[in-house]
């Protein structure tokens, strides 16, 4: 048994709300440099160095990447051999907030959605718990920003449902997304589960690196076959038409009901953040 | 081109590129909704729209060695419901990101507006092209507040001129 206090959690959070919003994703930062150097359009070019010119200016100057700092999610793996001396969800919110204050990121939750009566404030974040058998805890922070969130879209689908419904669904979120949600983006799509989960699935997708594909053969080939019809759609990097739309789309399936196919898409801007660490 | 240039806003073409110097006024959903009430109710504004260029925008705070933290813009759509009324007081010029609704097209035409774009999710890059901020009204809205911001070599993109010419199919 190992015992952790929540100032640890406290501080790791914060520690990676601070390295999300100030360090744009290596991986996400080598694919828009990629692009940048392949056959886009000389518009296209210009937008891609300026968002790399972006993320280096953030790193540098200690700014954040993008004024939506975002809707934190923290996703915890916590281990069931680990003693948490204190209130979890406590400390993770109160991290949250350490982090959003020490670093002048912007208040951007609302904590009374309908009557929006509330000055907006820095936490709570989302948390979603796992457990699992070690005595760690491993966090990771997404700093959700909601230009892209907004673009979100889900459907349950037939069993029966072909490949190409579901395609054309998925193509009809991205266009929908268009230049108003910061193209390029990387493409997060849930597939199976119940409702909720798809949708949990399309977030979580957006955490693996953006270079790498589904272990999943086939879904592997449908990941690349997505991203040459998204790309076609020329909506282009800021929006101003051209190519890439999208730099990657990651799929992530799991087991459903015999009744259904529940088929979420999580679009995420090209400040695609999150940062994750240990305790 | 810079803020006295602003009576040749009109003269822009969609899709022309180049570098601002002048004054925006930040304003996203919650300010936009008090002017809209306030416009309804015929009181007065807290400041003139005439001649003036709204940036959707809800900055992160500056420190003590800068005047504003990042601050690239918001969707613009999400305003759209609530410009035609400001652009019929004379609001010149809008700066965001993304596509706009038929109606604000048709109204930036009728009123010979224009609609700007910057480098959206720059939010870094572009806090170094500002000089000054300093709040104008609504200070309990925080980051949604209507802040003057003194901009310097600010990037805009052409999006919709007065004409109507647009570089984006129009939504809806
Ligand atoms: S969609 Fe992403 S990059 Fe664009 S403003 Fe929002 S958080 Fe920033």
């Amino acid at each position: 048994m190992k015992t952790i206090k929540p100032e640890q959690i406290e501080d790791k959070v914060a520690a990676l709300c601070a390295q999300a919003n100030f360090r744009l994703r290596p991986d996400v930062l080598s694919a828009l440099k990629a692009a940048a150097a392949g056959p886009v359009s000389a518009g296209s070019r210009e937008a891609l160095l300026a968002i790399v010119r972006n993320a280096e200016i953030a790193r540098r100057k200690k700014l954040a990447i993008c004024q939506d700092t975002g809707l934190p999610v923290v996703f915890a793996e916590v281990g069931l051999k680990a003693v948490i001396d204190g209130d979890f969800k406590k400390a993770v919110n109160k991290g949250i907030k350490k982090a959003y204050v020490q670093n002048m990121f912007r208040p951007s939750i609302q904590t009374d959605p309908l009557g929006r009566a509330d000055r907006p404030g820095f936490y709570p974040g989302i948390l979603h718990v796992e457990l699992v058998p070690n005595d760690r805890i491993r966090l990771t922070v997404m700093p959700k920003g909601f230009g892209s969130e907004n673009k979100a879209g889900l459907k349950m689908f037939n069993p029966t449902a072909s490949s190409e419904e579901l395609e054309k669904f998925i193509l009809s979120v991205v266009k929908n997304a268009g230049p108003d949600a910061c193209p390029p983006f990387i493409v997060g799509i849930g597939v199976g589960g119940t409702q909720d989960y798809a949708a949990l699935m399309a977030k979580k997708a957006l955490l693996r690196p953006v270079q790498r594909r589904s272990r999943k053969p086939a879904i592997s080939l449908w990941e690349k076959s997505l991203l040459k019809k998204i790309n076609k759609l020329g909506i282009g990097p800021l929006g101003l038409g051209g190519s890439p739309t999208a730099l990657a789309v990651s799929v992530e399936t799991a087991a459903t009901h015999i009744a259904g196919l529940p088929l979420a898409v999580n679009v995420s801007c090209h400040a695609l953040r999150s940062a994750e660490g240990i305790i | 081109m810079k803020m006295s240039d602003i009576r040749k806003f009109r003269n822009l073409k969609a899709g022309q590129r180049f570098l601002f110097t002048g004054v925006f006024y930040t304003a996203r959903d919650q300010a936009h909704k008090r002017l809209s009430e306030l416009i309804r109710e015929g009181k007065k504004l807290p400041f003139s729209l005439e001649e003036k260029i709204i940036y959707y925008c809800g900055p992160n705070p500056g420190g003590p060695d800068r005047p504003i933290g990042a601050c690239g813009p918001t969707t613009s759509s999400r305003m759209d419901a609530l410009t035609v009324p400001l652009l019929n007081l004379g609001l010149t010029a809008m700066v965001g990101k993304g596509r706009r609704s038929p109606a604000v097209r048709a109204a930036i035409k009728k009123n010979k507006a224009v609609y700007f774009v910057t480098y959206a999710g720059c939010g870094a890059l572009l806090a170094e092209r500002v000089s000054s901020c300093r709040i104008v009204c609504f200070p309990d809205l925080g980051p949604e507040a209507v802040y003057e911001l003194t901009v310097e070599d600010f990037p805009l993109i052409t999006s919709i001129d007065s004409r109507g010419g647009s570089i984006y199919e129009p939504t809806g």
